[in-house]
């Protein structure tokens, strides 16, 4: 479960560029809603995958004292949730988890909802999937792809759909069935739904041929 | 290029004149890049920083379009300097705030900007003036090409190209387009149009971005989303919105002239008697009679009063351009008076607006309408 908080506020010093860069749409015409006064701060909350907002006037979030970017408990009280200093406990030890490239942990990640480096996508990346299905209108990527890939180091550990070794010519067809079968679960659980359709054509074809 | 010579020169965008450019200001792509084996700048130490600047700005300034330009580091920026790079949307807020290990190169023209280190390693923006999303896209993708043949960009096939928020993973890309509407927002049609724009999964923001309020009647549409669509999906979806804003903006102007006419020129005439006259200028006032004022010359009701004019004069009034000029730091009532100095003696040679006698102004209402039959 994702569960984060964001400050965002229309002060360009308190806005330090580290905390999570939300804005609302509209903002300019939004009120407070603890009075009526102009909203300035920005408050958006992320609960598996679904997003909630707070809109404060200056004075309302000072009270609150939900200004500062890392005043997240407050935020908490604020919301009246209490099942995150519940689950706190027992979420420990999950949230420890780090990234071994550059140390960051999934308690960071909940914090300020960026990743630490390139390879953090590929540690949190259980957690990720429901993030970009909020943020996103869809989870894979269409656009630009690079025309030439520029070696640095190894990262690209993410494993995309299992890889499926290219048909032998006549040979081993039970391999290559045993080996499509196991890409299509791999796919399934990934929700790769297309590719999978897809592999599932091709047992078919190899089916029909051995029967 | 030294940073008096940036000053000095208007911007490309601010006097050239694009598709719709009357109410469309600026187009801009931004676009937010990563190298692999490197922690995001949120992230790194200070140390990391400063060593990945040193190694990636010079490639940077390398590129054939930043010939010429202007390449600097922020530790040898002063405060003031990076917000005039602020108030000339070179450079973002909150790269602004920062300082060792961030470096920003602008090319000649100032269209393009290549921030490093800001959220991202990279964060490069074409900037182009009017309805032109895809030129400046041509531009900014371009540079990113050549950059991306040389430098190890962290990809990844499924998620694309991989940002410190995942907000911004997949193509990187934020498309934006800043819109002078003072006719909606008289008209009260504003808060209407914004609705459905949001509703349509694009954000509207204010002049200076994300959390800043709209002044000047100035607003920002730009997409939210990054993932699952192609850069040229999104360019023409906001392209599109955008021709319909300016379809709606443009109608509301129309019915301004006709039916409140009146209204119009009492507006504008405010506008322009305050501007003229007033020794004490803020900025919110400042920007929202420029725009009235704005509207009067799109509407032929100010003569000899050129948009680039306007342009330059809305840049000239922000607080770190005149703390500049002035060269110190100035308190807001200071500030206020060399606005209002400034504005007064920039609009010397604007004549006054048209003055319409109660009859006349029924004559031409009338003879415009004829005129549209």
């Amino acid at each position: 479960m994702t569960n984060e908080y964001r400050v965002t506020t229309q002060d360009a010093v308190r806005h330090s560029g580290f905390g999570f860069r939300h804005y609302s749409p509209l903002s300019f015409l939004m009120k407070c809603d603890m009075c009526d006064a102009e909203a300035t701060v920005f408050l958006t909350q992320i609960v598996d995958g679904k997003m909630t907002q707070v809109n404060l006037c200056e004075k309302c979030s000072k009270d609150k004292g939900v200004t500062d970017p890392t005043g997240f408990q407050l935020a908490d009280f604020l919301l009246g949730n209490t099942t995150h200093k519940k689950s706190k406990a027992t979420s420990t030890e999950e949230d420890a988890q780090a990234c071994p490239e550059c140390g960051f942990t999934r308690a960071h990640l909940k914090k300020i909802g960026r990743m630490g480096c390139p390879e953090c996508y590929h540690t949190f990346a259980d957690d990720l999937e429901n993030m970009l299905r909020a943020m996103h209108k869809g989870t894979r990527h269409i656009g630009k792809t690079p025309g030439k890939i520029v070696e640095a180091r190894p990262v690209e550990k993410a494993p995309k759909a299992a890889p499926v070794p290219p048909a032998p010519k006549k040979v081993n067809l039970k391999k290559r069935l045993a080996d499509l079968k196991a890409a299509i679960e791999q796919a399934v659980i990934e929700e790769q739904y297309e590719e999978a359709a897809k592999l599932r054509d091709e047992m078919r074809e190899i089916e029909k041929k051995t029967v | 290029m030294r940073f008096t010579t940036l000053l000095k020169n208007p911007a490309d965008w601010m006097q050239g004149h694009g598709p719709h450019s009357e109410i469309v200001m600026t187009s801009r792509i931004r676009l937010a890049r990563n190298l692999r084996g490197w922690s995001f700048p949120g992230w790194s130490s200070e140390k990391q920083r400063v060593e990945l600047m040193n190694e990636v700005r010079p490639v940077v300034a390398d590129l054939p379009e930043m010939k010429d330009g202007f390449d600097e580091e922020y530790s040898n920026l002063t405060k003031t300097k990076k917000q005039v790079l602020v108030e000339r949307h070179l450079v973002s807020r909150e790269h602004a705030a920062r300082s060792t290990g961030c470096a920003v190169v602008i090319d000649r023209k100032q269209t393009l900007a290549i921030m490093v280190n800001e959220e991202d390693h990279f964060r490069m923006q074409g900037i182009r003036a009017g309805l032109d999303l895809r030129t400046a896209y041509e531009w900014v993708n371009r540079v990113d090409t050549e950059l991306e043949s040389v430098l190890p960009y962290a990809y990844d096939p499924r998620l694309g190209y991989l940002t410190a928020c995942p907000t911004n993973v997949g193509t990187g890309m934020r498309a934006s387009v800043m819109l002078h509407l003072p006719a909606l927002v008289l008209t009260e049609q504003i808060k209407q149009v914004m609705n459905a724009v949001t509703k349509i999964g694009l954000a509207v923001r204010g002049l200076y971005g994300e959390g800043t309020e709209a002044l000047g009647n100035l607003f920002q549409v730009s997409n939210q989303h990054t993932l699952g669509e192609t850069e040229t999906e999104l360019i023409s979806r906001i392209e599109g919105v955008a021709e319909h804003i300016v379809a709606a903006e443009n109608n509301a102007r129309e019915k301004l002239l006709h039916e409140s006419q009146i209204m119009l020129q009492d507006q504008v005439g405010r506008a322009y008697a305050t501007l003229r006259f007033a020794h004490i200028l803020n900025s919110k006032e400042a920007l929202n009679h420029l725009s009235l004022l704005r509207l009067g010359a799109d509407l032929d009701l100010v003569t000899e009063c050129d948009r680039s004019l306007l342009d330059m004069l809305l840049l000239e009034i922000q607080p770190a351009h005149l703390q500049l000029a002035a060269t110190r730091d100035l308190s807001p009532e200071e500030r206020d008076a060399r606005r209002a100095e400034i504005t007064r003696h920039r609009l010397q040679s604007v004549p006054e607006p048209r003055n319409v006698s109660l009859d006349k102004a029924d004559d031409s209402a009338t003879t415009s309408d004829s005129d549209d039959e």
